[in-house]
């Protein structure tokens, strides 16, 4: 049987799956709502298309220059201790993602966010809203500046309680490499009873944890930490027919 | 080359709608966009209790069957802008209730020279959900392209298939419901 691909599609990339060991399995009963959310079945190979390899760019109207800056926008300054979040978002080959969206979201310095359903008797910031937006530059960096998030408790067994960290979400260039993440840092007591970071395979949790960096930590203004976060590379070899 | 190994995922946590909402994000094409419909249907858990802390995010083609690199992508999802993003968020309601207003794509080629029925890739975030999940969705009311499309044909039985094809719900819209769990179980995807 003979194929032939329209020039369109084999001019498309493809992306690496991830090898094992990367991601946490869906079902990890130590947090206890995987339990009921998590598909039992195995899911099915999709195979890698026009929709799967495109993806939505945004423009830069859609975010403004103060959207990473958490930190501004109210009366006061918030309380806590002010950092500089940075790095590079960049695949699998190293290669930078440039104007590409990056999402935040965060609890404020004393662990509380600001949501209808997070009630616990931590002190809500009134110049504080914990959400930051930016496109990444042309060499795929992003820099927000926020407070550091405290710790929280939750209910998913007894003395529970969250490591500090910040919520990131990706779009990169394309579907396949959508990713939401946390970022995490660096030596948190928290670490050992969380199952939220323990569910990642051991080799593969040190990613999500961010360096404090001296070098761009800002003299009498902020400390710094930086995180680089890796969506997948592409593949190497041109798409072939008989493999798909 | 260089090969650097993935920053793993977790989860959107439960105050998501934090981070990840934007105005009129729902809106993939604006109201009263000729051919617009709304696709609605609930987020479900293994117990068949409704998910309200998710978040559903869809990818498609114009009506033409454009995506992404080959048309103008000038806007985000929803809000203001003019032409086609292709890009739409939709947070789960308490009773686990997602709707987004868009149109029908048209038809993407497949590897072998052939059309896929018309689809939206969709990634399902939710409290609960370590790592995003993927489904697409498919119209009922094509018939006929639904029975050719390789990604269909490829899955075992009509039941897995019915799990991915949005039914018309009388008003010009289409209803699915995405089960993460249990018996009805939606297909998953690995992409
Ligand atoms: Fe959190």
């Amino acid at each position: 049987m003979s194929m032939s691909i329209p020039p369109a599609e084999a001019a498309l990339p493809r992306f690496r799956r991830d090898p094992a060991g990367t991601h946490p399995p869906l079902l990890s009963p130590d947090y206890r709502s995987t339990r009921l959310r998590a598909p039992l079945k195995a899911p099915v190979d999709l195979p890698q298309r026009m929709t799967e390899v495109t993806g939505p760019v945004f423009g830069d109207g859609l975010v403004h220059a103060d959207d990473a800056d958490l930190t501004r926008g109210y009366a006061e300054e918030p309380a806590g201790q002010r950092i500089i979040v940075c790095g590079r978002l960049i695949d699998g080959d190293g290669r930078p993602i440039p104007r590409s969206l990056v999402e935040i979201w965060q609890a404020n310095a004393a662990g509380r966010y600001r949501h209808d359903r997070d009630n616990w008797p931590a002190p809500l910031d009134p110049n504080f809203d914990g959400m930051g937006r930016t496109l990444t530059d042309d060499e795929g960096r992003y820099a927000f500046t926020t407070v550091k998030p405290g710790a929280y408790p939750w209910k998913n067994h007894h003395n529970a309680w969250r490591p500090a960290h910040i919520h990131f979400s990706l779009c990169g260039r394309s579907f396949t490499q959508r990713l939401v993440t946390q970022m995490y840092f660096p030596d948190d007591p928290l670490f050992g009873q969380d199952p939220i970071f323990n569910s990642v395979p051991q080799a593969a949790r040190n990613r999500m944890i961010a360096a404090f960096s001296l070098t761009d930590t800002r003299p009498d203004w902020a400390l710094a930490f930086n995180f680089d976060i890796v969506l997948r590379g592409s593949e190497a070899t041109p798409f072939d027919p008989e493999r798909s | 080359m260089t090969t650097l190994l993935s920053t793993p995922s977790q989860t959107v946590g439960p105050f998501l709608s934090i981070g990840l909402t934007w105005e009129r994000a729902e809106y993939v094409v604006p109201e009263g966009t000729p051919g617009s419909f709304w696709i609605r249907g609930r987020l479900l858990d293994g117990a068949g209790e409704p998910v309200p802390d998710g978040l559903i995010e869809t990818w498609q083609a114009d009506p033409y069957g454009n995506l992404g690199h080959s048309v103008p992508p000038v806007r985000p999802a929803g809000g203001g802008g003019s032409g086609f993003g292709g890009f739409g968020r939709a947070m789960t309601g308490p009773d686990g209730q997602y709707g987004l207003l868009t149109v029908k794509p048209g038809r993407v080629t497949d590897a072998a020279g052939g059309w896929q029925a018309p689809h939206l890739d969709v990634s399902v975030f939710a409290r609960g959900l370590l790592h995003r999940v993927v489904l697409r969705i498919y119209f009922a009311d094509e018939a006929e392209a639904n029975s050719a499309d390789p990604v269909l044909c490829s899955l075992p039985d009509d039941a897995a298939r019915a799990t991915l094809v949005a039914r018309p719900n009388g008003d010009g819209g289409y209803i699915l419901d995405i089960r993460l769990q249990g018996a009805r179980e939606t297909v998953f995807f690995a992409v």
